[in-house]
């Protein structure tokens, strides 16, 4: 489904040139749960974000599906964001002044896709049902992610892309948030790649990559 | 669209969470829309009169023939041009008394008169017969009916005896103007067979040349389309004008700083919006659809207010026109379309103006850009060495402007450029004084309050600007007023010479108070006066007949003069030029001047310029015997005397009984004195109105800006809080670092301020009216505004500092828990 080719990413910074991708390859198939490790400036989230299409290649072909996201402009990239891929950010980046039901729903409105049977069902899964009039300031971490994810799976995307999703979490709360995630992942069939340090974590996934000086190694 | 309209409820779910920041740019731009189209509203009222006067039957507007040297020639000559296939139709132009008011008549033909010429297509054909037939008809406006105290049908006499033919009413006239038939007008102004101009009308064929027709005796005016009204009012429009845009641009401060931060609290939502799938055209558009939506709706707002803000000051603008310049103006608003649809414009091009950096910021806004909420307090460090650079530039332009410039817009140009360019250095300058306070700080604590105050500066110089701006412009205006006031005040001491003032309804009324007053033992003199007008090099002037009496020579007000200038006024071939008419035709002391009169073009020698402040016409002064040689025609109603203090009660008491004279006719010097300068009061009301509402405005700037930047405030408090602060005294610390900011702008303001006065009165004063004041500075109320700024400052900052002193403290714990 996500079939990524000789893909390249080079930085300016500080006047010098930083090579933070030298020619990844990845595959994933569709249902597919892939975990992505690497040290600091491994480049991982840099990987991530191209594939959402938040930032242009220098060289190389990422492919979703059909669609050769490397060729796209940028309203095009933003529909496949919106139509096909599902993004979960360490920081949760929430609307703050929407309440958790509209967060919930906010995604697959603008894409036209809002299915009232299957937030419901996210909303009872995610345990957010006694939460639905609050505002993201008055949840804790661990609340806030569970309502990105929900976020990121109301349009049931292709693909689910997470960078750090549990690094605010403490441990008890990260396995919990995790868990959710692959549960719903699997209940939608999409693909899931996550970015994260936690080896732990990394290995209650299908696949675990590691990406190192630029390369998956 | 549903897309599109998600985004929308989503960027307007911003302002449900922040209703202050939301009122806030609701309040500047509905306080830039109302400022603006209230003076917008006035301007146009004053425009629609002016259109009325100028289409009063042959204004500016019309192409005329008029006698060179003379103010009426032979009604021969019309007949003719007639003859000769001139489309020509005579006009008769004088002025009578109705009740002691004055009023223009005008005699018109109306069979004649060509059709394109102002209100004649309104003359019907049943109206025509009714106007012309005996008794005839007095067309006069709506206003001066009322004035009059008269209903239609009526036929008031007026003080030669006459009666008017009955009046009626047509809605396009000018107030103040009598319309008869040319035939009525001679007789009522007891000029047989006279006429003072012939409107020329299309010409059909080619007729014969005017030469040789009249030769010398007419002369071609060709229309204009601008009138004198509307030349001589320029200024004060232009000065109305430049204070609405003041306040346009103090309110857009507002909205700037309000639509800045919201900007800047809302990257992370835009940030968001474009993760989940919205391209940033959408975003971009929607943000604009809604800055367009709000401006709407805030600029419906500000228009209803601005038409009540014109209607309060109407009264105040119509006196102040009708003071200045004898222009006279309905003290009821109307509006048209265009002002509405202007309005709502002015206020959507405020807002887009206003927001264009952070919409631009938007537009370039990379996805993948970490927030930075205060990223742009910190550019503004960059800012500011910018910001000193253009203001250096524009004080240049404000240089070459005052050396170059001639006109009265350069003049408010010199204005302009010099208060931009130190609204544009106050920070920079602001920014260095912190400066020194903090690198003279010891203690850890005055260090932070310094260095602290450095960091707010650029979150409130926006709002700073706006106060310095308002309370220069409040001491200069009010110094410019204080100048003329006091200058007006000696002025008037001098002029008004006599300790009783008549003005007899007649000739004969004249002589017979003159005999009476001659039996008199407490009257000590009656020094006679009179007035004629005429027309000098196409201006119109009064001619002002002077007695020859000690009294004027010791107090009659020159500015410059001959040694012997008095005794050289006695014969008659000399003259004083007011300073104002002096400048429009640039004439000196030493200069000749010719002046149209009946008789013949009379030569005057200029011996003397005097000031004739408030006076909208261009005055000369000549020797009252030697105006009526000139003049035969000039009323001899006025007269002055010179009475004992204790014997003027009594006198005037007499007077009154005697003369059946009122209020309007006798007076005493106090009554006279009083009145000018209420009228004088009244002409500097609405600067007064309006620097008010700049102020006020100027501190809404303020508080919306302290308001807006409490909130982000906390991070640099609750370190302090919990180091061991107290919140009561982390809110005195911000009130006095508000207070201090404020005190420094205040001051700052003062210089500036006094360089806008100086402008005011060395450049616009001189080239808007033709007088130059003496400068005066009046430090108590320089004191008081800067005491009612920091008034103002201590208002604006009250809020935001009490809401500190009561903050709960899980509030200020939060800061640490969220990790800002």
């Amino acid at each position: 489904m996500l079939v990524i080719r000789n893909l390249s990413k080079t930085f300016a910074s500080a006047g010098e040139a930083v090579h933070v991708l030298r020619g990844v390859d990845l595959d994933l198939a569709a249902g597919e749960r892939v975990a992505l490790t690497g040290e600091s400036g491994s480049g991982k989230s840099t990987l991530l974000h191209l594939i959402a299409g938040l930032d242009a290649a220098d060289a190389g072909t990422i492919r979703l599906g059909d669609t050769e996201v490397t060729k796209l402009s940028d309203a095009g990239r933003a529909g496949l964001r919106r139509d096909r891929i599902g993004l979960v950010f360490q920081q949760y980046n929430l609307i703050p002044s929407l309440s958790v039901a509209d967060n919930l729903a906010f995604q697959a409105r603008i894409a036209g896709r809002h299915d009232a049977a299957w937030t419901r069902e996210l909303v009872e899964r995610l345990g957010l049902g006694g939460l639905l009039k609050r505002y993201p300031e008055q949840l804790s971490g661990g609340q806030q992610q569970r309502v990105a994810i929900g976020r990121a799976l109301a349009t049931k995307p292709s693909l689910l892309l997470a960078d750090e999703p549990t690094g605010n979490l403490d441990e008890a709360t990260a396995d919990d948030v995790l868990a959710l995630a692959r549960d719903l992942v699997a209940r939608t069939g999409c693909g899931f790649l996550m970015v994260t340090h936690s080896l732990h974590l990394a290995g209650t996934l299908d696949r675990h990559l590691t990406l190192h000086s630029g390369r998956i190694a | 669209m549903t897309r599109a309209l998600w985004v929308l409820a989503v960027l307007l779910s911003h302002w449900r969470r922040h209703k202050m920041q939301f009122a806030t740019l609701l309040i500047g731009l509905i306080a830039a829309t109302a400022l603006w189209s209230g003076v917008q509203a006035i301007n146009q009222q004053a425009r629609n009169a002016y259109d009325r006067a100028a289409a009063t039957f042959g204004g500016a507007r019309t192409a005329m023939l008029v006698a060179p040297d003379k103010a009426t020639f032979s009604q021969d000559l019309f007949v003719k041009l007639r003859r000769a296939g001139w489309p020509v139709s005579p006009m008769l132009e004088g002025r009578v008394q109705i009740n002691g008011r004055s009023m223009r008549l005008l005699g018109i033909e109306p069979v004649t008169l060509p059709a394109d010429v102002g209100n004649a297509p309104r003359l019907g054909a049943a109206d025509l017969t009714a106007f012309v037939a005996p008794p005839g008809q007095t067309l006069v406006a709506r206003e001066t009916l009322a004035d009059l105290g008269e209903q239609e049908g009526a036929a008031p006499p007026i003080s030669n005896g006459a009666k008017l033919p009955p009046l009626r009413v047509l809605p396009q006239l000018v107030p103040d103007v009598l319309v008869v038939d040319i035939g009525l007008a001679q007789l009522l102004l007891n000029k047989p067979d006279q006429m003072s101009r012939l409107l020329i009308g299309k010409p059909r064929g080619k007729p014969a040349p005017l030469q040789s027709v009249v030769g010398e005796q007419l002369l071609r005016v060709e229309p204009t389309a601008e009138t004198e009204l509307e030349r001589l009012t320029d200024s004060f429009h232009l000065n109305l004008t430049a204070f609405g845009l003041l306040s346009f641009f103090v309110g857009l401060f507002i909205v700037n700083s309000a639509v800045g931060l919201a900007f800047e609290q809302r990257l992370p939502m835009l940030r968001t919006l474009r993760a989940c799938g919205a391209s940033a055209r959408l975003v971009n558009t929607v943000l604009v659809v809604e800055l367009v939506a709000l401006a709407l709706v805030a600029g419906l707002i500000g228009l209803v207010c601005g038409y009540f803000i014109a209607a309060a000051l109407l009264p105040d603008v119509a006196a102040s026109l009708r003071g200045l310049y004898g222009a006279q103006i309905p003290g009821q608003l109307t509006l048209r379309g265009e002002w509405w649809l202007g309005g709502i414009g002015i206020s959507i091009a405020g807002a887009l103006v206003a927001a264009a950096t952070s919409l631009i910021k938007a537009v370039r806004m990379p996805v993948l850009a970490t927030a930075q909420p205060r990223a742009w307090q910190q550019r503004q460090r960059r800012w500011l060495v910018l910001q000193g650079a253009a203001a250096c530039a524009t004080f240049a332009v404000a240089l070459l402007l005052l050396h170059y410039g001639q006109s009265l817009i350069a003049g408010f140009g010199v204005l302009a450029a010099l208060m931009l360019g130190a609204a544009l250095i106050l920070p920079a300058l602001l920014e260095i004084i912190l400066l020194i306070g903090q690198r003279s700080a010891r203690k850890p604590l005055a260090l932070w309050f310094w260095a602290d105050s450095r960091q707010q500066l650029s979150g409130l110089s926006l709002a700073l600007m706006a106060l310095l701006l308002a309370l220069a412009v409040n001491v200069g205006v009010s110094t410019m007023v204080g100048t003329f006031s006091r200058t007006f005040v000696g002025w008037l001491s001098g002029r008004l010479a006599a300790d009783v003032y008549i003005s007899a309804s007649d000739n004969a009324q004249g002589l017979a108070i003159r005999s009476w007053l001659k039996q008199r033992s407490d009257v000590q003199a009656i020094l006679s006066g009179g007035r004629a007008e005429t027309l000098v090099r196409g201006e119109p002037v009064e001619v002002l007949g002077l007695p020859d009496h000690a009294l004027y020579r010791e107090r009659w007000p020159l500015l410059e003069a001959t040694p012997r200038a008095w005794t050289e006024l006695v014969p008659g071939n000399a003259a004083f030029i007011s300073e104002q008419l002096s400048r429009r035709l640039n004439v000196r002391v030493g200069d000749v001047i010719e002046v149209p009169a009946p008789g013949g073009s009379w030569e005057l020698d200029i011996v003397g310029i005097y000031a004739d402040y408030g006076n909208p016409k261009g005055q000369l002064a000549v020797n009252v015997a030697a105006l009526i040689r000139h003049f035969p025609q000039t009323p001899q109603t006025r007269m002055g005397l010179i009475v004992a203090k204790q014997n003027i009660p009594g006198l005037i008491a007499d007077l009154r009984r005697q003369f059946a004279l009122d209020d309007r006719s006798v007076a005493d010097q106090a009554t006279m004195r009083a009145e000018s300068i209420r009228i004088f009061n009244r002409t500097f009301a609405v600067t007064s109105a309006l620097n008010a509402f700049t102020l006020g405005v100027a501190g809404i700037a303020l508080l919306t800006s302290l308001l807006t930047l409490a909130n982000s405030r906390l991070p640099q408090l609750a370190p302090l809080w919990a180091i061991g602060l107290t919140r009561p005294r982390l809110a005195a610390i911000e009130l006095t670092k508000t207070l201090s900011v404020a005190l420094l702008t205040a001051l700052l303001a003062v210089p500036l301020g006094l360089l806008v006065a100086w402008c005011l009165i060395a450049i616009v004063n001189v080239k808007a009216f033709g007088w130059r004041l003496p400068f005066h500075v009046f430090p108590l109320e320089i004191i008081e505004l800067v005491v009612v700024a920091l008034f103002a400052s201590l208002l604006a900052a009250i809020l935001p500092v009490a809401r500190l002193a009561r903050m709960q403290p899980a509030n200020l714990v939060k800061v640490f828990a969220n990790e800002r």
